[in-house]
């Protein structure tokens, strides 16, 4: 795949549709890619990667790199077509000057994950269907997908481009997830249990603002909490309460646009299930107000900036069974 | 509702729209309905102007409970302003209760500007609640507690 889509990227620079790509770069370990640009055929055969560890979404580079002088290539996931879409919706990305290349994905690994299952010195990585094959220093390892996947590729919504200009490869389907399962167990647990559950995870914050920052949702310019006036501003929480507003209201704030790419999570150094937050926002959405998913569909209007008449009042909160 | 001094007195916010509830809560008054005295209105355009993060504030600088009043739906001033409030209110008690946090302190009531009865009798409605739980402890801020 790699070689295809530096012949691909060579190709769209030579005949001037883009002048630069955006895509993951070669660092000092096989598993420490970074998004970058590229803007020569020399920079990709430099530098240019493309392996089971590129992970991170490159949508949210281009709410800056679509507003440059002329076309960016970029290669997207389908979860990352997903966010491009959002942002194309919201008007964040001038969608003309960005080259969409799909790419099929069958998930990314968590080099954590690899690590706990006791692959050291890790070289390279191949896919083998259910399973990597991890080369390290000390010879090949297998290490069953189940146990290495990210967590948003174990429970991935869909392995479908939504928007593209071309596609490598052939385009997936919407998968059948069980992304909402971890959700729901919170929802059976006692209020108790939850409050202990969530002081547990929240408290390790330490407001990097990762997650905030990586969040192809999360572009407004002036973002509240770098307001010296909130009071919360790029503070480390100081107790229990400042934790809980950064995350209730960071999860707000993208609640109907989340797309669920997974990014915060992945990013948080403090490996906070942030994803979880977002997820129940979007279960509630798809109960009360109708299946809804967020980039899906660029004409689509979010579920926070549209009602029914008939929707139900939040005394529904209320009537839940209590725990 | 008989309150004794040595009992907890619960502090509530209640946002009312200018248009109905915050009439309504004056027409409570000039027919002297009784409601508790802990009950804060603060007065806002419209109810959809009740930011979530209003609400987590109230309970940051001491709130107990908090509880959002406007027009009924149908009838916002703005038209279609409540619609969204319903929405968002509906989400945001929901994570709230998702967190563990007593989901009986948070309230949404659509009250006219002609229910002043309806007002008083929500108002000492949620007071008691609120009251049941007892203070806010799961959303407090201890720098903001008065000592
Ligand atoms: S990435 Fe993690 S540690 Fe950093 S602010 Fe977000 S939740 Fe907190
Ligand atoms: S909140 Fe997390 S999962 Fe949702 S769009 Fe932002 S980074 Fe992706
Ligand atoms: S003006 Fe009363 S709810 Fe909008």
């Amino acid at each position: 795949m790699q070689e295809a889509m530096i012949r691909r990227a060579k190709e769209l620079l030579a005949d001037g549709t883009v002048n630069r790509v955006l895509g993951w770069q070669r660092g000092e370990f096989v598993y420490d890619v970074t998004p970058a640009v590229f803007a020569s055929p020399d920079e990709l055969d430099a530098s240019f990667v493309y392996n089971d560890f590129c992970g991170a979404n490159l949508s949210k580079y281009l709410v800056a790199e679509s507003r440059k002088e002329g076309k960016v290539l970029a290669f997207l996931k389908p979860c990352d077509t997903y966010s491009l879409n959002q942002l194309t919706a919201e008007h964040r990305v001038v969608r003309e000057n960005i080259y969409a290349i799909g790419l099929p994905c069958e998930g990314k690994a968590d080099v954590e994950a690899l690590k706990a299952a006791g692959a050291a010195g890790i070289t390279g990585i191949a896919d083998g269907g259910d399973t990597f094959t991890v080369h390290t220093l000390y010879g090949d390892q297998t290490v069953a997908k189940a146990d290495a996947l990210a967590e948003r590729c174990a429970n991935c919504k869909s392995k479908q481009c939504v928007t593209y200009d071309e596609l490598l490869g052939e385009n997936g389907a919407v998968q059948n997830s069980h992304r909402f399962d971890m959700v729901e167990q919170l929802e059976n647990m006692t209020a108790d249990e939850r409050y202990a559950f969530w002081q547990g995870e929240l408290s390790r914050c330490i407001r990097c603002n990762a997650c905030r920052n990586a969040c192809p949702a999360c572009t407004c310019e002036k973002c509240v909490f770098d307001n010296p006036q909130s009071g919360i501003a790029n503070t480390a929480p100081a107790d229990s309460f400042e934790e809980k507003l950064f995350h209730i209201i960071r999860a707000f704030h993208v609640a109907g646009r989340c797309t669920d790419c997974g990014e915060c999570s992945r990013v948080c150094p403090q490996h906070i299930p942030l994803h979880l937050l977002n997820r129940k926002f979007i279960k509630d959405i798809n109960e009360l107000y109708g299946p809804y998913q967020a980039g899906a569909d660029v004409a689509a209007r979010g579920p926070l900036t549209d009602f029914t008449f008939e929707d139900c009042e939040p005394s529904v909160v209320h009537e839940r069974g209590v725990n | 509702m008989q309150v004794n001094e040595k009992e907890f007195k619960p502090l509530i916010v209640a946002f009312c729209c200018n248009w109905c509830s915050y009439a309504g809560a004056d027409l409570s008054g000039t027919n002297r309905l009784n409601y508790p005295a802990n009950v804060k209105i603060i007065r806002v355009p419209c109810s959809c102007r009740v930011n979530p993060m209003f609400v987590l504030r109230a309970f940051q600088r001491g709130a107990d409970g908090v509880i959002l009043c406007g027009c009924h739906p149908g009838d916002c001033h703005y038209t279609t302003g409540n619609y969204y409030t319903r929405r968002r209110m509906t989400l945001l008690f929901s994570m709230l209760d998702y967190l563990g946090i007593e989901r009986d302190r948070t309230r949404v009531e659509w009250v006219s500007a002609a229910e002043g009865a309806k007002f008083a009798a929500t108002m000492n409605d949620f007071v008691a609640t609120v009251t049941r739980l007892g203070e806010n402890k799961r959303l407090e801020d201890l720098r903001c507690k008065k000592q």
